[in-house]
């Protein structure tokens, strides 16, 4: 098991207008890491997904608190959690296939199958009216490393 | 949301800056195409602002052609190929046709994802 470098954690009001707070925390976060350009862009997009979820479907009757957990570990790897205390997801191998969506005709129905591509692993755990957790995963490749100690 | 409209000066019908820092939806109008350039990010939050400055000039001029101008786009999230797919069944209805023109690099990967490519609109 890899160590530990590095832990944050934020929590916020499930409103539109924090998903880009959201992106931009964990991107300030993980440049410690001197990922490239695709690589930010990589979890931005993913965080987006995931906390959107989070306020239109876990938090569809009313506002409810996100929470996001962020490890950087000493291999590069970046561990983040996205977690709700909304409805839940009765079905995650529904939720998660590509173009299903109950968000209505503005909704792609795309967003597992984008953090599925754009992170190195997903999980999903979800309990009917307790709320539902995302755990992200992506690798980066370390070129520099900086504030080891600090 | 800031709204400002100018006539006549190259062709821009109306500029609107969203609530959010540098989002934006420029509409032009060349005859019967209008073109509408998105500046900014596009996430969920910002898809609903930009959705109704292009609806109201769709439903307004209804353009034989609707351009969507990606070239500003600093970022987007699955809620973009919502809005995509959104503008083309509207103006589909209205017997019109969506073209997205100027997407930038680093969003390919998002639309070729979506199966957009489809739908001939690039």
């Amino acid at each position: 098991m890899a160590e530990i470098v590095n832990e944050m954690n934020v929590n916020f009001f499930s409103r539109s207008c924090n998903e880009s707070f959201a992106r931009t925390v964990i991107a300030a976060f993980v440049s410690q890491l001197d990922p490239t350009i695709d690589e930010l862009a990589d979890i931005k997009t993913a965080i987006s997904e995931a906390v959107t979820n989070s306020i239109v479907h876990g938090y569809k009757s009313g506002i409810g608190k996100i929470y996001i957990t962020a490890k950087i570990y000493e291999n590069g790897r970046v561990s983040i959690k996205v977690k709700d205390r909304g409805c839940g997801i009765e079905d995650i191998e529904q939720a998660m296939e590509p173009l299903f969506t109950t968000g209505g005709s503005e909704r792609s129905g795309l967003g597992f199958a984008v953090m599925q591509s754009f992170m190195d692993k997903i999980k999903v755990t979800s309990k009917v009216g307790k709320g539902t957790t995302v755990s992200l995963d992506k690798y980066i490749i370390r070129r520099t490393v900086k504030n080891e100690k600090n | 949301m800031n709204k400002r409209i100018i006539y006549g000066e190259n062709n821009i019908l109306e500029k609107r800056k969203g609530h959010q820092i540098g989002m934006g939806v420029e509409i032009q109008k060349k005859s019967t195409e209008v073109l509408a350039k998105i500046e900014g990010d596009i996430d969920h939050h910002t898809a609903a602002e930009i959705r109704k400055i292009i609806d109201e000039n769709i439903s307004l001029l209804k353009p034989k052609l609707l351009k969507l101008d990606f070239s500003g786009v600093q970022f987007m999230d699955s809620s973009g190929i919502g809005l995509i797919m959104g503008r083309f069944k509207l103006v589909k209805n209205i017997g019109g046709n969506l073209k997205v023109v100027n997407i930038p690099k680093r969003l390919e990967r998002m639309i070729k994802m979506s199966g957009l490519t489809k739908l001939g609109i690039f």
